[in-house]
C-alpha cells in the first residue's frame, strides 16, 4: 500500500478539501492503483537529468518577453464584483476570519 | 441547407448574396434546437452575441467592403474558454452561474476577424476527462454512433463540428482533449505547439500543458483557424513572437520525399486490432504519395502516462486552488472561513477533479515532491529529447491518435487507470511541447471513426498541415 486513509485525510486537509468517509476510501484505493502505476517511473535512472520546469527553448523564453511596466486601464472592476457571491461596496465579503 | 459548410463556402455563399451572416446563424440556431437535447453538445447559446457580429458581417456585404477571413462563419467555443458576457462554467458546479468579465485573446481574434460565435460547448469539467462523462451537465453523445462517447474533453466542441451544429469550433488540449475528441467524432483537429496559441482567458488546467486549438470538418478550415489564432499576445509571457507562415499556402506544397518516422512503440500491446489495420492503411497512404517511412524508437514513450498524471494533477491541483467561495462561482455557507472554502470546495467540485486535485497535493507535498514532482519533471525532460532526437532523422512522425476506437457511454467510467491509459498516443506530444494534429483515417465496420495522428517538431506547424492535408486529399478518410 503506497498511501493511506491518513495521507488523503491529510493531503485533502492541504487541499481545503471536503471528502465524505466513502469518497476517503475510494481515493485511497484509487489513487494507491495509481502510483503504483505511477512507480513505474523508478525504472529510469535520471542521474544528471535537468528537470524540465518550462517548455520553451531559451531562444523563445518568457525572460527574453519581459514587457516593460506600464500602466494599463482595466475597468473591469464592477463586473467583477457583479460575480462574487456576497459583497459590500468594492469587497467581497467572507465569513469572520479573526477571532477577537 | 447543405450538411457541409466550409469556411470557403460561406465567403461565397456571403459574397454572392445567396444567404446572409444572420440567415446562416440562425439556420445553425435551428439545427442546435433540432440536435442538441439528444448530443448535448452545446451549454449556453450565445445568439445576442452572434446576430450583433452576423449584423455587422451583412454590413460589410452590404457595403461592398472586404470581408475579413473569418466572415460570418458559425463557430463553437469550448466552456474552458472565456468570452466576455457570456456564461462560462468549464463544465462545473462550481462555476455554474460565472460569467467572465472579459473574452481570451483567441476569441477576441476569431471575432475580430469575422467569425459568429454560436454558442460554449460541453467538456469534461475543467477539461479533466477523454470522454466528456465528467461533465457536471451531463455526457455528450457521439454524432456518429450516439450509444458511444465522442471523446473528451473537448468532446462537446467535436461533436458540434462533426453534427454540422457548427463549421469550426475551439478546444483545448492538455493530454490529447483536441485530437482525441477529433479522432471519435471523425474530423481533423490540432493542438499548436505549446506558446503558439495565447492561453490568455483559457481557464487553466495544467499551465505548462494547455493549448487552444481548432476542430472543423477540413485540414483546410483547421489551416484558417489556425492562422487567425496563432501569434504572440502580450497578454501571455509564454505566447512566442515566432512569425505565423500562412498554413493554407503552405499546404500547397508537394509531400513527396518528405520523411516520416513511424514510432514502433505507439504500435504495442493494447491497440485494439480494427485501429491497427486502418493505421496502416493510413500510412499506405503516405507511401503512395511519395513520402520515405522510417521506423524510429522512441525510447520512454512508455513512461508518459506517469510522468503526464504527475505533472498535469500537479499543476491543476495550485491552478484549481482559486475556487474558493469568495471572489466568484459557488459559495457553501459555513462559519469560517475556513470551513467556507473546504465546504464549498467539496461540494463544487465532481469526482475526477477531486481525485487530481488529492493526486496532485500528494505528489507536490513535503516528503513526496523529489519521488514523484521532480521525477516526473526529469522523465519529462527525456520524453522531449525522444522527440528532439527523432526530429533530427525525420520530418514528422506518424501514429494512431487513440489506441482504441470510440467506446461506449459508461463503459470506462469506473476504473480511472484505465481511461487514463487511453491517452497513451497523445500525452507524449503535450509533455514535448510538440504540434500535433489527428485527421480521419477511416472506419471500423463503417461507423466507428479512427485518427492518425501527425506530429511535427516544435513550430513545424505548416508541414504537420501539409501532410494532413495530403492525406486528406489522397482519400485518408475512407481508408
Amino acid at each position: 500500500m503506497r498511501i493511506s486513509r491518513e495521507d488523503v485525510e491529510k493531503v485533502a486537509e492541504l487541499a481545503n478539501l471536503d471528502l465524505s468517509e466513502a469518497e476517503l476510501e475510494m481515493y485511497r484505493t484509487q489513487i494507491d492503483e495509481i502510483l503504483e502505476y505511477i512507480g513505474k517511473l523508478n525504472e529510469l535512472d535520471t542521474t544528471g537529468v535537468q528537470p524540465m520546469a518550462q517548455v520553451l527553448a531559451d531562444e523563445q523564453s518568457a525572460d527574453r518577453m519581459l514587457r516593460e511596466d506600464d500602466i494599463v486601464r482595466c475597468d473591469v472592476a464592477a463586473e467583477i464584483l457583479e460575480q462574487a457571491p456576497d459583497r459590500e461596496a468594492s469587497y467581497f465579503r467572507v465569513p469572520k476570519v479573526i477571532e477577537r | 441547407m447543405s450538411a457541409a459548410w466550409t469556411i470557403d463556402g460561406v465567403r461565397e455563399a456571403l459574397g454572392a448574396k445567396k444567404i446572409s451572416a444572420r440567415e446562416l446563424a440562425s439556420d445553425f440556431y435551428k439545427r442546435i434546437a433540432e440536435r442538441n437535447q439528444e448530443l448535448n453538445a452545446y451549454l449556453t447559446l450565445s445568439e445576442e452575441r452572434a446576430y450583433l457580429q452576423a449584423d455587422r458581417i451583412d454590413g460589410l456585404v452590404a457595403a461592398g467592403k472586404a470581408l475579413p477571413p473569418l466572415a460570418g462563419v458559425p463557430l463553437a467555443i469550448k466552456d474552458v474558454i472565456s468570452t466576455r458576457g457570456v456564461r462560462t462554467t468549464c463544465g462545473s458546479k462550481i462555476l455554474e452561474n460565472y460569467i467572465p468579465p472579459y473574452d481570451a485573446t483567441a476569441v477576441e481574434r476569431l471575432e475580430a476577424a469575422g467569425a459568429v460565435i454560436l454558442g460554449k460547448t460541453n467538456c469534461d469539467e475543467f477539461a479533466m476527462g477523454s470522454s466528456t462523462e465528467n461533465s457536471a451537465y451531463g455526457p455528450v453523445r457521439n454524432p456518429e454512433s450516439t450509444d458511444r462517447v465522442p471523446g473528451g474533453s473537448s468532446g462537446g466542441s467535436a461533436a458540434a463540428v462533426a453534427a454540422g451544429l457548427a463549421v469550426a469550433s475551439l478546444g483545448t488540449d492538455t493530454g490529447g482533449s483536441i485530437r482525441q475528441p477529433g479522432s471519435f467524432c471523425g474530423i481533423p483537429a490540432m493542438m499548436g505547439s505549446y506558446g503558439r496559441v495565447s492561453r490568455y482567458g483559457l481557464i487553466a488546467f495544467a499551465s505548462s500543458l494547455d493549448r487552444i486549438g481548432p476542430l472543423a470538418t477540413s485540414t483546410r478550415d483547421v489551416a484558417a483557424v489556425m492562422g487567425v489564432i496563432a501569434g504572440r499576445d502580450p497578454n501571455d509571457s509564454t505566447s512566442t513572437t515566432a512569425p505565423v507562415p500562412d498554413y493554407r499556402a503552405a499546404m500547397e506544397k508537394p509531400v513527396k520525399g518528405l520523411r516520416i518516422g513511424i514510432p514502433k512503440e505507439y504500435f504495442g500491446a493494447g491497440m485494439d486490432e480494427g485501429v491497427r489495420k486502418k493505421i496502416a492503411a493510413g500510412i499506405a497512404v503516405f507511401e503512395k504519395l511519395g513520402c520515405e517511412l522510417r521506423e524510429i524508437h522512441m525510447a520512454h514513450t512508455d513512461y508518459a502516462i506517469a510522468t503526464y498524471y504527475i505533472i498535469a494533477t500537479a499543476e491543476a491541483s495550485s491552478n484549481l486552488a482559486r475556487y474558493d467561495g469568495v471572489r466568484y462561482g459557488l459559495r457553501v455557507e459555513a462559519d469560517s472561513l475556513l470551513a467556507m472554502y473546504r465546504k464549498t470546495r467539496g461540494a463544487g467540485f465532481g469526482a475526477e477533479v477531486k481525485r487530481r486535485i488529492v493526486l496532485g497535493t500528494y505528489v507536490l507535498s513535503a516528503g513526496y515532491y523529489d519521488a514523484y514532482y521532480l521525477k516526473g519533471q526529469k522523465v519529462r525532460a527525456l520524453i522531449a529529447q525522444d522527440f528532439r532526437d527523432a526530429f533530427s532523422k525525420v520530418d514528422v512522425l506518424v501514429t494512431p491518435t487513440s489506441p482504441v476506437p470510440p467506446f461506449l457511454l459508461g463503459e470506462r467510467t469506473s476504473d480511472p487507470l484505465q481511461m487514463y491509459l487511453a491517452d497513451i498516443y497523445t500525452v507524449t506530444g503535450s509533455l514535448a511541447g510538440v504540434p500535433g494534429i489527428s485527421v480521419p483515417c477511416g472506419k471500423i465496420c463503417g461507423k466507428l471513426p479512427v485518427g492518425l495522428q501527425i506530429f511535427g517538431p516544435a513550430f513545424g506547424e505548416a508541414t504537420v498541415l501539409q501532410l494532413a492535408g495530403a492525406f486528406e486529399q489522397a482519400g485518408g478518410a475512407s481508408v
